[in-house]
């Protein structure tokens, strides 16, 4: 199988079209087991009482917005090396899934804080790192917005990616590097999981059911992207006519 | 179960409006985008037909 044929806009359609439904379902699945682990399996922490429950959205949904932006980084690359029209059209629909994902990352982490820190927000490294991160989302995909000619719009966009991913590892390694109220990872490949291993498989659980979803709603996005930008060809303009 | 009953299930500890406040605003906005996504491609083909039919006269 030669895998360079879905780099086609028009191979990769319709392979996306039929791949949308498994992630979604994936997606559903993961998070049907992930809930149940997180409200049902995973014990009382003897600190936090029940209010560390947060835990089970608040690091698979900032684990998603490091992780998203990496790869928006990584397509933004390959599309500028290789001008490969996909890769920008990738870049662009996950963006608002990977903003939507720091968002909540910033959200519960305030409702986490109150209880615990006894404030909403604090001006410490992570969160304010975190924070940028929200803006760098939203500046890009005000940018495409701004711009009118699409391949320009991909052009710089991709470069502010390039530039804002040098943001992710300050958000990684904040805690380290600095002094901050926010605590270390939660989960190190170099050392024993610090919680219970319940704890930790509804974290994982619910990180993978976030992952399917992503992947479903960014082809999902994709798909509408390359239509619109395709819609001069024969095949798109079969599908616009089918899908009538 | 962990839970005495499904009244401490919902009161969390006390904890109530932080864990449903993060779980809700979580379901809100998977719910939103999705809506948003089929919405845009709705928008996008209708766009795109009249596009078409334009050309084609």
């Amino acid at each position: 199988m030669n895998l360079y044929r879905y780099a086609s806009p028009a191979t990769f359609y319709p392979l996306a079209g039929r791949l949308v439904p498994w992630f979604a379902l994936l997606a559903a699945a993961f998070t049907a087991a992930g809930l149940y682990i997180s409200f049902f399996v995973a014990p009382t922490d003897f600190q936090q009482g029940e209010g560390y429950r947060i835990i089970f959205i608040h690091v698979p949904a900032a684990w998603m917005s490091m992780f998203i932006y990496i790869v928006m980084a990584f397509w933004s690359a390959i599309g500028l090396a290789w001008n490969t029209r996909l890769s920008f059209v990738m870049a662009r629909a996950l963006a608002p899934t990977g903003a939507m994902f720091t968002f909540l990352a910033l959200w519960t982490g305030a409702l986490w804080g109150k209880p615990m820190w006894g404030a909403w927000w604090v001006w410490d490294a992570r969160l304010t790192s975190e924070l940028i991160l929200l803006f760098l989302y939203v500046g890009y995909m005000a940018l495409q917005a701004a711009i009118d000619d699409p391949r320009r719009a991909d052009r710089a966009g991709a470069l502010l990616n390039l530039v804002g991913v040098i943001n992710v590892p300050i958000i990684y390694f904040s805690v380290k590097w600095w002094n901050t109220l926010h605590q270390g990872a939660s989960v190190s490949l170099t050392r024993a999981p610090s919680m219970a291993q319940t704890m930790l498989w509804g974290m994982l659980v619910m990180a993978i059911a976030a992952w399917m979803y992503t992947i479903a709603v960014a082809l999902a996005r994709a798909r509408t992207l390359i239509l619109e930008r395709e819609r001069q060809t024969e095949w798109a303009r079969a599908v616009i006519k089918e899908e009538a | 179960m962990i839970w005495d009953s499904w009244d401490a299930f919902w009161a969390m500890g006390g904890y109530a409006l932080y864990v449903w406040g993060s779980f809700g605003a979580t379901l809100v906005c998977i719910a939103g985008e999705a809506w948003l996504v089929r919405r845009q491609r709705r928008q996008v083909l209708s766009r795109l037909r009249r596009l078409q039919r334009f050309d084609s006269q």
